[in-house]
């Protein structure tokens, strides 16, 4: 995604003055320089998570999971918070842009993936810790029932039609999914009331294991805000493939028609 | 004309065409009750299966709301009959609210024909000290999913893949209702010793649900059919 362009102008109107550019780029000095400091956020976490921090008492070496699973889980709800939010702005007439839809679909993207990776890490943290993958409780219910939802809403912004149609279906799904995931985690909360509130967050954190965990936030956050703005952008380019897609097949069969006239066979 | 009126002139009409050609009393109940002793197979132990045969029902009934959903939909978009209506000027709330109710009709049926499978098949009891429970869970539980239905019919309707998107859209959402009902259900039932009393907090989930969906579907049910 990083293109080898210099330019910092915006790539959607070089898109429009040169269409048949067949690399647009879709990084800005602004967006490089987030992409680098989200790799060295990563390699901060990467020194601190597996080498500095110490290990646990209980849970020895298995408490590093941690600093993959609360960053992940944390920037998978920033993810969907940012989804609603960008689709009620879609909603709302006076803010209605097509960006808002792509900030929303970016998101929710990049919110399903870094939901995954929480349920896989979690799974196995529970393995280690609890000695099972998974148990019934509230807010693993909740959060896979959310994963569920939001691979739904992605599936739903691929239906076809106009980008408006696309844009108004899926931002009333992302709404209607902020009234459906309290409903679900009270549902479950109450179906299973018990539930283990075994998470390493008792407050028996040490000093170094908060920091890293601090860094690993910090550089999830910057790897989100990267990653939303490059699928954004991508989006965007895909969006104008669309608007053009009938003029360019109409000039491509009429160039066909041409050259078979000046060659016959 | 108001939207009230709409709405009963789209259930009329849905119930009509229903009547008419029976595909839910001729293909869907027929579904169900497979679905039932399908369940029956899989447990393979009357005990477990009339602890279970609230959840049973529940779970059938929510297989079955796939279909009759689709079904409902199907009527509308193969003529472009919902743009028809959209192009007449009927308003998008009246016919969400028709809609659900003539959805909420079939389910009702479907769901007295289940329980009557789960009584028959899965030894389950009807005791008459939860009457008030069961009905007062069946009516709203039923709102629930036909205001859920409708919506998200909706917003697949005439979207090609339409077919297997559904599932997945709905199911995570009524999942409360599958909880919800099935405890209140298990309550009214005596299921396990439970008394009704321990149904009650249940239902205001049930209805909690029903009224957002309800309020949400009116409101949006115009935008997810706009083409």
């Amino acid at each position: 995604m990083t293109g080898s362009m210099t330019s910092t102008r915006n790539p959607a109107e070089e898109m429009q003055t040169d269409p048949t550019r067949d690399r647009a780029p879709t990084s800005t000095t602004f967006s490089r320089t987030l992409g680098l400091a989200a790799l060295a956020g990563s390699g901060w976490l990467i020194v601190f998570g597996l080498f500095l921090s110490p290990n646990d008492r209980v849970q020895k070496t298995g408490v590093r999971i941690m600093y993959v699973h609360v960053p992940s889980a944390w920037l998978a709800y920033l993810a969907f918070i940012v989804t609603g939010l960008s689709s009620i702005a879609y909603l709302w007439k006076r803010t209605r842009s097509l960006t808002w839809d792509r900030i929303a679909g970016a998101s929710a993207e990049v919110g399903v993936l870094f939901m995954g990776i929480t349920l896989v890490s979690g799974s196995l943290w529970g393995r280690i810790t609890w000695g099972t993958y998974w148990t019934w409780d509230a807010r693993l219910t909740t959060t896979a029932f959310l994963f569920v939802t939001y691979v739904g809403y992605l599936a739903v912004r691929d239906l076809g039609g106009s980008q408006q149609q696309r844009a108004k279906r899926s931002a009333v799904l992302a709404v209607l999914a902020m009234l459906e995931v309290p409903l679900v985690h009270f549902s479950v909360t109450w179906w299973r009331p018990l539930h283990q509130n075994e998470t390493v967050s008792d407050g028996k954190l040490s000093g170094l294991m908060l920091f890293t965990l601090f860094v690993g936030i910090i550089a999830f956050t910057l790897l989100y805000v990267w990653l939303v703005l490059h699928r954004q952008r991508v989006l965007a380019l895909l969006d104008q493939v669309d608007d053009q897609g009938l003029d360019v097949a109409i000039a491509e069969r009429r160039d066909e028609a041409i050259a078979a006239q000046e060659v016959p066979s | 004309m108001n939207t009230w009126r709409i709405a009963r002139l789209v259930a009329a009409k849905d119930l009509r065409v229903e009547w008419r050609s029976r595909v839910v009393v001729n293909q869907v109940l027929p579904f169900a009750a497979l679905v039932m002793v399908m369940f029956a197979f899989a447990l393979d132990n009357d005990q477990v299966l009339t602890r279970v045969a609230p959840g049973l029902v529940w779970l059938a009934t929510m297989f079955s709301l796939l279909v009759i959903v689709q079904r409902a939909f199907a009527v509308e978009t193969a003529d472009g009959a919902l743009d028809a209506l959209q192009v007449a000027g009927v308003r998008p709330g009246g016919i969400f609210l028709g809609k659900a109710m003539a959805l909420a009709a079939q389910l009702a049926v479907l769901e007295l024909v289940l329980l009557g499978a789960a009584v028959v098949l899965y030894k389950a009891e009807v005791v008459a000290s939860g009457i008030v429970l069961l009905v007062t869970t069946y009516v709203a539980a039923t709102t629930g999913l036909a205001f859920v239905g409708t919506l998200y019919g909706g917003l697949a309707a005439g979207a090609k893949g339409r077919e297997t998107l559904l599932p997945l859209l709905m199911l995570p959402v009524v999942a409360p209702v599958l909880i919800g009902a099935t405890r209140a259900t298990e309550a009214a039932l005596g299921t396990e010793n439970a008394t009704p009393s321990d149904g009650w907090p249940w239902i205001g989930l049930l209805t909690l649900f029903a009224v957002v969906f309800g309020v949400g579907g009116a409101l949006a049910f115009g935008s997810l059919i706009d083409e």
